[in-house]
């Protein structure tokens, strides 16, 4: 039997392969403890020690989605038996539900503003790229300098000029405000990124496509975009994962219509309490999209993290 | 198919000039090749034919129409990359239709057409694989059917055998020249092996430093060239230049070297200072009896013939002379050359001087 010197042993890849388990298993920790707790009853979720097997309850998924009202056991008896589930789940609380909790909305403002603000600048962070990458411009080189030097401090330092000129534009609490301000703070890195990506097809597919006689767009569109495809994809994701996480300016420039998810998910914990399983609960959720957009965009992902790694 | 024209392009990138003032015409299904260094400006030249840079002066008339500042996809002209650019989102059928489904050509004819083409060029087995994993022979070919399905009115070549290797070159060059034999179509092509260039030319344009210093049928620009340039360039080993120095003037017939007196063909113009005889290697031999001595210092067997490298009073002179002779490194050989083969040339303009010999290909343009 002879073995190549490349081939690791079995002892080396069972020791690879606990050493990536052990760190799956560190990394998932908190999340699987955020989707148990959304599971767990409001005294369940406080247990010290903490419980690992317990009843499962969506008591905090219906208090993150109801407004609801405590009343007395005698109105309680008067409004008789529960019919739906979620009513006797808060009827065992001792409350009635008064109405819908804002979460709904929330979350949906942040599928606006993230996705609208993604594609956005998709839209114009490749044609920025692609402009950087294909034409004598002018002073180039400090252009793309100036752009990435609007990443040079963290965004929030400028949170207050940003707070006044969106009071003066109306754009405070709208959602084509924070769609404007995400794409402005993404729009740096994904022309980056995505010029790296269009530099890397050669120039002759579309000058084979021009000489194919098709126009520069329909080259654009129908050689450069198909090539680009898995820039696009991870630059993306990288866009909409700052957009969907954004915390600070989300706090300081929306209040009520335009507010998103995460500075919507602390309050809830003042509502009736520490209702820490309507938190996990409502976390648990705003992680899904994300998520979801991720895996399904993963393939691109993988290249597009190792970018410039590995020659091809 | 059409006649080409090229008149007085000039092509500047910021203050780099890449081409300057260039004339020549490609006659109807003539084989053309643009010859000349890396950076010489033919690259450009040919850009400029097939639209993808526009000139910065001057006129390009494709079939008498002037195209010079209309973008490649209005010119009906087909271009092949040295990297052949193949769609790599698509597979080798959907390559070779590609240019007909700009031109909204109805799906039956394109279908019938792609099928033609795979014909011709022996790829009909391959038409649904993928490019990605195709041989450098195959990408070739499939850039070719690109290029020919459309019957556009010249082709354009940029270095399309650069990438294939050595073996391959030659049976993809012989493929290629008989493709256009067969097809009478107008092709442009650019190299910078001289080789190449006189193997499969019907004419070539030698280029240097966005200058055409010459163009003509591949024999007269190796026999008479315009430069010493192109005499360096074309051929090899290249021409050799003994430097003199003194004054011919028109109607010289002969010039003094080390005290050697040789013919040359008459001069029909005339020039004084440095000078440089020009003559081909093949056209120096080894003669005892000759008065111009030359020292080997260098012996080179290649079969049939050997080069050989001599010191002379005037320079360093090459011989390729027969394997038959029996030469050593450091004897002392009498030199003799073919006079009627003689280019004298300007050694400070590098231009050769008109002759009864060379006047019939350097003054007609």
């Amino acid at each position: 039997m002879s073995y190549s010197v490349t081939e690791p042993s079995s002892r080396t890849k069972w020791f690879a392969g606990s050493m990536v388990i052990l760190y799956a298993i560190i990394t998932l920790l908190p999340l699987v403890w955020i989707i148990a707790t959304g599971f767990k009853s409001p005294s369940d979720a406080i247990a010290y020690p903490p419980k690992v097997v317990f009843t499962p309850s969506l008591e905090g998924y219906v208090n993150l989605f109801t407004e609801r009202t405590r009343v007395t056991p005698q109105m309680l008896e008067e409004a008789g038996e529960p019919t739906k589930w979620y009513d006797k789940i808060v009827h065992e609380q001792g409350a009635v539900i008064s109405g819908k909790s804002r979460y709904g909305e929330r979350f949906f403002n942040s599928v606006i503003i993230g996705f609208g603000s993604t594609l956005l600048c998709m839209i114009l962070g490749t044609a920025a790229a692609y402009a950087f990458s294909r034409f004598r411009i002018p002073l180039k080189d400090d252009l793309l300098f100036f752009i990435l030097s609007t990443r040079m401090m963290p965004p929030i330092a400028v949170s207050i000029p940003i707070f006044l000129m969106f009071r003066q534009l109306g754009l405070n609490d709208t959602h084509l405000g924070m769609i404007l301000l995400y794409t402005a703070v993404n729009l740096s890195l994904s022309v980056w990124l995505l010029k790296g990506f269009i530099d890397e097809i050669p120039i002759e597919y579309e000058e084979a496509a021009l000489i194919d006689g098709y126009t520069r767009f329909q080259a654009f569109y129908k050689v450069v975009l198909p090539q680009a495809a898995t820039g696009i994809a991870s630059t993306a994701i990288f866009c909409l994962i700052f957009a969907w996480n954004e915390y600070a300016f989300a706090v300081l420039l929306t209040s009520g219509t335009a507010q998103t998810a995460p500075p919507f998910i602390p309050t809830i914990i003042g509502v009736g309490g520490k209702d820490w399983p309507a938190v996990a609960a409502g976390a648990t959720i705003f992680l899904v999209p994300v998520m979801v957009f991720t895996i399904l965009l993963r393939k691109h992902l993988l290249r597009g993290i190792t970018f410039g790694a590995v020659r091809k | 198919m059409a006649q080409i024209r090229i008149e007085n392009v000039r092509k500047d990138f910021g203050s780099f000039t890449a081409v300057q003032s260039s004339s020549f015409t490609v006659e109807d299904g003539e084989f053309f090749m643009l010859l000349g260094p890396s950076g010489c400006g033919k690259t450009t030249t040919l850009r400029m034919m097939a639209g993808l840079e526009l000139p910065t002066s001057g006129q390009i008339y494709i079939d008498g129409e002037e195209v010079g500042q209309k973008p490649a996809s209005q010119r009906d002209i087909a271009f092949v990359f040295q990297m052949f650019a193949l769609y790599p989102h698509m597979n080798v059928g959907k390559n070779i239709s590609y240019p007909l489904i700009s031109q909204g050509v109805p799906r039956a004819q394109v279908k019938k057409k792609v099928a033609e083409v795979a014909k011709i060029l022996d790829i009909e087995d391959i038409l649904n694989k993928p490019v990605g994993g195709l041989s450098g022979g195959d990408r070739q070919r499939v850039a070719l059917g690109r290029a020919i399905v459309r019957e556009p009115k010249a082709f354009f070549m940029d270095e399309p055998l650069g990438a294939l290797d050595a073996e391959f070159r030659e049976h993809m060059s012989e493929e290629l020249r008989a493709l256009h034999d067969r097809m009478g179509a107008t092709t442009v092509y650019v190299t910078h092996d001289q080789l190449e260039a006189m193997q499969m030319g019907d004419k070539i344009v030698v280029m240097n430093h966005g200058v055409v210093e010459q163009f003509g049928v591949p024999q007269q620009i190796y026999d008479w060239p315009a430069t010493k340039f192109v005499a360096q360039f074309i051929g090899s080993p290249s021409m050799n230049f003994l430097e003199f120095h003194g004054m011919l003037g028109s109607g010289a017939k002969q010039v003094t070297l080390s005290n050697t007196v040789f013919e040359i063909p008459t001069l029909l113009s005339g020039a004084k200072g440095g000078l440089s005889f020009g003559v081909r290697p093949e056209h120096v031999y080894l003669d005892d009896s000759s008065s111009y001595k030359g020292r080997v210092v260098a012996v080179e067997y290649l079969g049939t013939t050997q080069i050989i490298t001599l010191d002379t009073a005037n320079g360093s002179v090459k011989a390729r002379v027969s394997s038959a002779d029996v030469v050593a490194v450091g004897d002392t050989v009498g030199l003799h050359f073919d006079v009627r083969t003689v280019t004298i040339f300007e050694a400070s303009s590098g231009k050769a001087l008109i002759s009864e010999a060379n006047s019939g290909v350097l003054t007609h343009g």
